[in-house]
């Protein structure tokens, strides 16, 4: 197969900016008028106009319609990112939660049926986690975890006891350390072990009285199940320390395994990753939080409350809480996606899709270890992590084949994660690939690890089949054209040669 | 429902290749004690007719409520391309080559954002207004001599909220508000005087969060001799007709722009937007999308300054945001594309008028203002709880009681009306008091 025939994806066209059609009248849209304009003297209104793009219906949505088409989505075909659980994402949770998109949040009425979905989703991740309380407000994961580590700092200081730190595996997300931050901790990163995770020994050196908590990845990011967590847990717990869990890889283990069954005292878990919401090129997400015990008295406001005539409101009336985290609830649209595809897959259902995505990861790691560099080899679950050690020498590097990737019509897997791993390729198909869509990724991989010996100049130029070819990202640090008007004065230097 | 694709041959095929014998073999890394030995307790599997009958909901018939979530006509345009899925199912634009679309679509919200608020530089959006908000005071918080953050009483009570538990660990700042006037509803300036200084960071919302407009001019002058100072929005279509904010020279403009295309949808998800002059570009949180060229010369786009950020800063990054709300700012690129710029400016002169509509009515039927200053499309009266509870059983939602957040207004509710409403909706209102 040559990568020609993957070559159907991508139209050879540049969508001018939005800015350029415009002209003044074109826009002829009729709005909504229900009340007679009056003299609005007294909002001493702007002189001038609105200064944005006066174009036809037709032209908007033709100059979006092209845009899309320069995009690869789920639905184009994989999308290998590990860590990301890139999974399909079902139509029919887009239409549930477009039920509800008219429904203003002072709306009670309406209101007491939402609040209702959200007691059930609480109900259904609590169990899936193993949990006892949970907040569902955070909007993404970063920002759950910024709750959770508010919530850890909270029971410190008020339990009198003076701990500043938090360990962190160095295999952890970046947001991580930086959440810790923003919560007024110091971070202390620790080794991962010889095998890829980290070890109760390891802990045991870096624990000290300062440690508030370790966050920690389970599955790591490696795809490596954490074995020693619950010994872990019990170090911590010794030591007046909290457990908190990032669930990015919680599509490994739903049925399979609880994080509250280990000993973990708190985490989040990202709605749009394991519950398969549409990422939407960079979000809205959504990262509820879940805590054990005495750390539910911080959790942020309002919480749900559901009185003895089955009536669901809000109550503020928390002392201990951290505050709150939204502006109003949370991505209450992602909440009810992620509740459609809970309820609709079901326990068992749920607990299949975890399987299939270890299973799947497994193929093709089965296939890829023989022409790829496996920097660990403990078994792995739901993802995997190659290195690019194999095709170095050839001056191939995993940005090359990563580029490459994309001529054979995919999405690349995740690169340079986790920074443990030196040339790193991430690599988490999800369980809604079928048995081809893996066998024609695991080709073109092949392919790209044959190409290394032969066609390097090939690689390095990669792609040629896209919309465009190899961006030149230091150019656009340098440059910093951010706005239309900033490209207008820089028109020159942006077209080279 | 079942999203899986492996039939039993494909299954066999893959156990093989593995070299394990049954599925369950896969998980033989996680210790046998750790393993969950029931089935989880769950509702479902669902059909998707059972999922449409089982989260059927509907909204009251007649809707006064805003409050930093605002209801308005949102083009059919917007939903059609919005959910292609070439723009839903996508990624994060971390491969430029194969996302130029979301990559192009969030540079002109930047470009658009950036040309209303009239600041030089977007990011590539916040989670939400609240969060914008927070995110400008811990950047002011890390400038050189800022000891202070000074907020405005009239600033909305959950970016208030929002803005303390952000700032709840860094105990050599501290949070100050300002008083409004009972009269007006307006900031007291001579206490915003007695306060601003070059300790301080100053931000103030306009409209506030009753609706009044704050006397900009005289504001931005006592600003200027604070070390820092910014303008929260949480309307943005009162952008479409009232001058910049970027004209009174602010360091940030920061708020949430859920009314460009984005419908209230229970209270989110919304679209907090950052914009800032450029001298503070490299302290600016969240993504920013860079204009560059390709390997031929061709223009291109790219995600930019990651410097900035945690996945390269980690605990020093100006920020641990990672997403932001992608789809949302795509869909207010959408709407201000769609309605141009006498659309804009006409569906803010709708909101003002109708404002004004209602206020005269119940001003007629003896419901007074508590506030007597201008407002853009939202004002304060006083509502007892029995009234109001009592139209809502007749499924009109007069407005939000505020009383909470400021026990001195003693039933105090914010009405908003805006080019949803009818002067149907008014009348039905009217008769139902």
């Amino acid at each position: 197969m040559s990568a020609r025939e993957y070559i159907t994806r991508f139209p050879e066209i540049r969508e001018p900016l939005l800015n350029t059609r415009s002209a003044k009248g074109k826009n002829t849209r009729v709005c909504p008028a229900p009340f007679d304009l009056t003299d609005l003297k007294d909002l001493d209104p702007a002189e001038t106009m609105p200064d944005i793009p006066d174009l036809s219906e037709v032209e908007t949505v033709r100059h979006f319609t092209r845009l899309s088409r320069l995009n690869y989505g789920i639905d184009h075909g994989m999308y290998p990112l590990g860590s990301c659980t890139m999974k399909y994402n079902p139509k029919i949770s887009e239409i549930i939660a477009g039920a509800s998109a008219a429904i203003h949040p002072a709306d009670s009425n309406a209101m007491h049926t939402i609040l209702r979905y959200c007691c059930l989703l609480q109900d259904c991740l609590l169990e899936i986690c193993g949990m006892d309380a949970c907040c569902l407000w955070p909007a993404a994961g970063a920002h759950g975890e910024l709750t959770g580590m508010l919530l850890i700092k909270k029971a410190v200081t008020l339990s009198g006891r003076e701990k500043n730190t938090v360990l962190i595996p160095d295999t952890a997300h970046g947001t991580n350390p930086a959440s810790c931050a923003i919560a007024g901790f110091r971070t202390k990163s620790m080794p991962s072990g010889e095998h890829g995770y980290l070890t109760a020994a390891i802990l045991k050196e870096h624990l000290d009285e300062d440690v508030a908590a370790l966050m920690i990845t389970n599955p790591n990011t490696l795809g490596i199940f954490e074995s020693e967590i619950h010994e872990i847990a019990g170090l911590l717990h010794d030591n007046g320390s909290y457990l908190y869990m990032d669930g990015a890889n919680l599509n490994a283990i739903m049925g399979i395994a609880r994080p509250g069954d280990m000993g973990v005292d708190c985490l989040h878990v990202n709605l749009h990753k394991t519950f398969g919401t549409p990422h939407g090129g960079g979000g809205p997400g959504s990262g509820p939080v879940m805590v054990k015990g005495e750390l539910e008295k911080f959790l942020p406001c309002p919480v749900i409350i559901k009185d003895n005539t089955e009536r669901y409101t809000l109550s503020w009336d928390r002392p201990l809480s951290i505050g709150m985290v939204h502006s109003c609830l949370g991505n209450m649209g992602v909440l009810i996606k992620a509740l459609t595809y809970i309820v609709s897959l079901g326990g068992e259902g749920l607990r299949e899709a975890s399987i299939s995505a270890c299973l799947n990861a497994n193929y093709l790691k089965s296939r890829l270890i023989h022409h790829f560099d496996l920097p660990f080899n403990t078994p792995t679950l739901h993802e995997f992590v190659l290195s690019d050690l194999r095709q170095k020498d050839a001056g191939i590097t995993t940005m090359d084949m990563a580029k490459t990737l994309m001529e054979f019509g995919f999405h690349p897997p995740t690169v340079y994660f986790p920074l443990v791993v030196s040339g790193a390729i991430m690599i988490e198909p999800t369980e809604t690939e079928s048995l081809d869509e893996l066998n024609r990724f695991a080709h073109a991989m092949e392919t790209i690890a044959e190409m290394s010996l032969n066609r390097e100049q090939d690689l390095h130029e990669s792609p040629r089949a896209c919309p465009v070819s190899r961006v030149d990202e230091v150019w656009a640090a340098r440059n910093l054209i951010l706005t239309w008007d900033a490209y207008e004065s820089n028109k020159g230097d942006v077209v080279s040669k | 429902m079942s999203y899986l694709c492996q039939t039993s041959h494909d299954l066999n095929i893959i156990l093989d290749s593995i070299g394990i014998d049954t599925a369950e073999k896969v998980f033989s890394s996680i210790p046998e004690g750790m393993r969950l030995h029931r089935k989880l307790d769950i509702p479902g599997p669902l059909d998707e007719e059972s999922l449409r009958k089982s989260f059927a909901c509907r909204p009251s018939g007649v809707v006064f409520a805003g409050g930093g979530i605002y209801r308005h006509h949102i083009p059919a345009l917007v939903d059609a391309v919005a959910s292609r899925q070439e723009f839903l199912t996508a990624y994060t634009p971390y491969q430029p080559e194969i996302s130029q679309g979301t990559l192009q679509g969030i540079f002109e919200y930047q470009s658009m954002m950036a040309a209303l608020t009239g600041m030089d530089i977007s990011n590539a959006s916040m989670y939400d207004g609240a969060s914008a908000l927070a995110e400008a005071a811990l950047m002011a918080t890390k400038l050189k001599g800022i000891r202070r953050i000074i907020i405005t009483r009239a600033t909305h009570p959950a970016y208030r909220a929002v803005l303390r538990t952000y700032l709840q660990n860094t105990h050599d700042i501290e949070v100050v508000e300002i008083p409004f006037d009972p009269v007006t509803g307006r900031t007291d300036l001579e206490s915003l005087e007695n306060e601003a200084d070059a300790d301080s960071a100053l931000f103030v919302q306009q409209p506030n969060y009753f609706g009044i407009i704050e006397p900009m001019e005289k504001i931005a002058k006592i600003a200027s001799k604070a070390g820092f100072w910014g303008i929260t929005v949480t309307e943005a279509i009162s952008m479409g007709i009232m001058k910049r904010p970027g004209s009174y020279h602010p360091d940030v403009v920061a708020g949430e722009a859920q009314s460009f295309g984005n419908p209230v949808c229970a209270g989110g998800p919304l679209l907090g937007f950052f914009c800032v002059n450029k001298n503070h570009v490299r302290r600016m949180p969240g993504r920013v999308v860079g204009m560059t060229r390709d390997h031929d010369g061709k223009e291109s786009f790219c995600l930019t300054l990651s410097t900035r950020e945690q996945h390269i800063r980690r605990e020093k990054a100006t920020s641990n945001i990672c997403s932001n709300q992608g789809l949302c700012a795509l869909r207010a690129s959408l709407y201000l594309s769609a309605m141009g710029p006498e659309g804009l400016r006409y569906v803010a002169s709708q909101c003002a008028s109708g404002a004004r509509y209602l206020m005269g009515s119940l001003h007629d039927k003896g419901i007074q203002r508590i506030f007597n200053a201008p407002v853009f499309h939202e004002f304060v009266v006083s509502m007892d709880e029995k009234k109001r509870l009592a139209l809502q059983e007749k499924g009109i939602i007069p407005g939000i009681p505020i009383e909470n957040h400021y026990p001195e207004l003693k039933d105090a509710m914010l009405i908003t009306v805006t080019e949803m409403n009818t002067k149907e909706d008014c009348r039905c209102l009217l008769e139902n008091i």
